[in-house]
């Protein structure tokens, strides 16, 4: 296990590169993004199990789906920082020509991706697939999803939700990113979902919630109890509650940073909450 | 004149069933998914000889494309099975991120596709599949014509890396083409030579375009017919041979003429080799209830329809 520091440091450097990302070509997400780098930087660094380099069958290894392809900026600073394509290509993002496209894809070719997302709420389906084809193939190495709350209005998610309980995918932690917020405001405004936890214990699946999302230690010693709970004939799933924006402080708990990138005069104020760790890209 | 025997009417989907059972058999690399259709899809053998290689997803057809895209993670070919209609319209946006922007192995199996599916009506007969699935980049889409080939064509594409879509029917058909082909991808079969028209089809329309051309034969017009299984990619070669020589041609299927076969070769043959073109097709319509026969009478999708339009075309030539 990787030191607390240096996940800490790791976590920072992630948010700048993003809020760079972003700033550069005046679009993409940040909001999500930064709400989630503590538990994508955990998930690569101290939880799951990595072969070097990198193959599109991934046997032998954890996989990663990440299924709300909008925050695709955290998703390319922590690949790059783990080394499967150099850091410098995140200068990239979402230019002509770039293999970092504005949502994460296979068709570039960019090393660290399986699958396209971005059109929302087939992720966790692609997750049950690659899941099936572990099982098949009796690896016993784990599949990891990522989702946002607001995604699963899409109805797909239940469809996923239903079969794999049904059918006993328990090689599969679905994590949902708890943030409470969607494109038009708070998800209890746009379309309140109820009971997220009773409603996947309701389909048949293992529930632990996260309370401290934005907490590398309450992140890591979640996923570590969630993947003490695979291999038990359930699905489990990870509530994860985040805030949206985290680091940066007036980019939190508003739904305003999901799509927008900050100006000049917002960038120096964001990256000074958030000094240089591991080298700026 | 070459001469075509019906060696006994069967419908596609079956062949399909036979052509899954033989891959059962000879490629552990696939694995076969439907949604509540097994008897249709006709899979029972295959998911008896292979039960952990099945998997059941229930009435969830948009789960199971992402779940096949999933099984391409690791190495598997997996085989969705259910109707056109919702092997396609149904799940777009699903087949277009997670399969073929993705660019994964996965093979859409669509059984009931067109008019042919008969009673059930509209809800159920998609008539624009060809047209939704070969806008993809990268999709393959291929429309066998009866028994034998719909079989030859299913263990063909297991070999194929890269997104397939496969198109069958319901009805007991004529079964014609030879039991031991072997079925090439992309490549248009020329079943009878002729000097005046060129008679391009596809799916349950290559059997009638055949009975077409020895009626056209009693009247001295010399049909040239040739069955193109494959619309995309489109063997543009064997097209233009043909149309070089003949200088007219009709296009028949199964499918509304926007998006078909023949909007494909009529775009071909407009920056290659402008040719005066009649369209065996439906236009621009949905379908209905009525028996299968009473359809293709009724939407012009017969031997008759074929017969008139080669008259349309060859007095425009």
């Amino acid at each position: 296990m990787p030191k607390l520091q240096e996940l800490q440091d790791l976590v920072q450097q992630t948010r700048r590169d993003i809020l760079r990302m972003v700033h550069k070509v005046n679009s993409g997400h940040p909001g999500g993004s930064l709400g989630c780098t503590e538990f994508l930087v955990t998930l690569y660094h101290d939880i799951m199990e990595l072969k070097d380099g990198f193959d599109m069958d991934g046997v032998g290894e954890d996989l990663f789906f990440l299924s709300n392809g909008h925050i695709s900026p955290v998703f390319y600073s922590v690949l790059a920082r783990k080394g499967y394509f150099p850091v410098e290509e995140l200068g990239t993002f979402r230019l002509i020509d770039s293999r970092l496209q504005g949502h994460p894809t296979t068709h570039e070719g960019l090393p660290g991706v399986r699958i396209a997302s971005g059109s929302l709420g087939q992720g966790m389906s692609v997750a049950i697939g690659a899941a099936l084809a572990k099982k098949l193939n009796k690896d016993t190495h784990l599949i990891y999803s990522l989702h946002g709350d607001g995604e699963l209005q899409e109805g797909q998610n239940w469809e996923a939700i239903m079969y794999a309980a049904g059918n006993k995918v328990d090689n599969l932690i679905s994590t949902i990113d708890l943030n409470g917020q969607q494109i038009d405001g708070a998800t209890d405004t746009v379309l309140p979902m109820g009971d997220l936890k009773a409603k996947f214990e309701a389909f048949g699946w293992d529930v632990l919630e996260v309370r401290e999302g934005n907490d590398i230690e309450a992140v890591a010693k979640g996923l570590r109890e969630a993947k003490g709970r695979t291999g038990k004939g359930k699905p489990v799933c990870v509530l994860l509650h985040t805030v949206m924006g985290h680091g940066v402080d007036f980019m939190m708990y508003t739904h305003a940073w999901h799509g927008k990138a900050p100006n000049d005069d917002q960038l120096e104020n964001a990256l000074a909450q958030n000094p240089e760790t591991l080298g700026d890209y | 004149m070459k001469k075509y025997t019906d060696q006994g009417k069967n419908d596609t989907r079956s062949g399909y069933g036979a052509g899954m059972t033989e891959l059962g058999r000879t490629n552990p690399k696939v694995v076969a998914l439907c949604a509540d259709l097994v008897g249709s899809l006709k899979i029972q053998e295959f998911i008896d000889e292979n039960p952990e290689r099945f998997f059941q997803v229930g009435i969830a057809e948009a789960n199971m494309m992402g779940i096949a895209a999933g099984l391409t993670i690791g190495g598997k070919i997996p085989f969705t099975g259910t109707f056109a209609n919702f092997s396609t319209g149904r799940v777009y946006d699903q087949i277009r991120q997670s399969i073929a922007y993705s660019g994964k192995n996965v093979k859409i199996c669509a059984s009931h596709a067109g008019l042919t599916l008969g009673e059930d009506g509209a809800t159920h007969q998609i008539l624009e599949d060809i047209g939704l699935m070969k806008m993809l980049p990268g999709m393959t889409v291929i429309n066998p014509c009866d028994y034998n080939q719909t079989k030859a064509a299913t263990i063909a594409i297991a070999d194929h890396e890269g997104p397939v879509y496969l198109r069958f029917g319901r009805p007991k058909v004529a079964n014609f083409t030879p039991a031991d082909q072997k079925f090439e991808i992309g490549k248009a079969l020329l079943l009878n030579e002729g000097s005046d028209v060129t008679i391009v089809a596809t799916g349950h329309l290559v059997w009638e375009a055949l009975i077409a051309a020895e009626n056209l034969e009693k009247e001295g017009i010399s049909a040239e017919v040739i069955n193109i299984h494959t619309i995309k990619p489109l063997d543009s070669e064997a097209v233009l041979r043909s149309v070089k020589k003949t200088g007219c041609i009709v296009t028949a299927e199964e499918h509304n003429y926007l998006g078909g076969l023949g909007e494909s070769i009529s775009g071909m043959l407009a920056t290659q080799h402008p040719t005066p073109q009649e369209f065996v097709a439906t236009r621009d319509t949905f379908g209905e209830s009525g028996t299968p026969a009473q359809l293709m009478e009724k939407y012009g999708l017969n031997n008759k329809a074929i017969h008139e339009a080669v008259h349309r075309v060859l007095n425009r030539k």
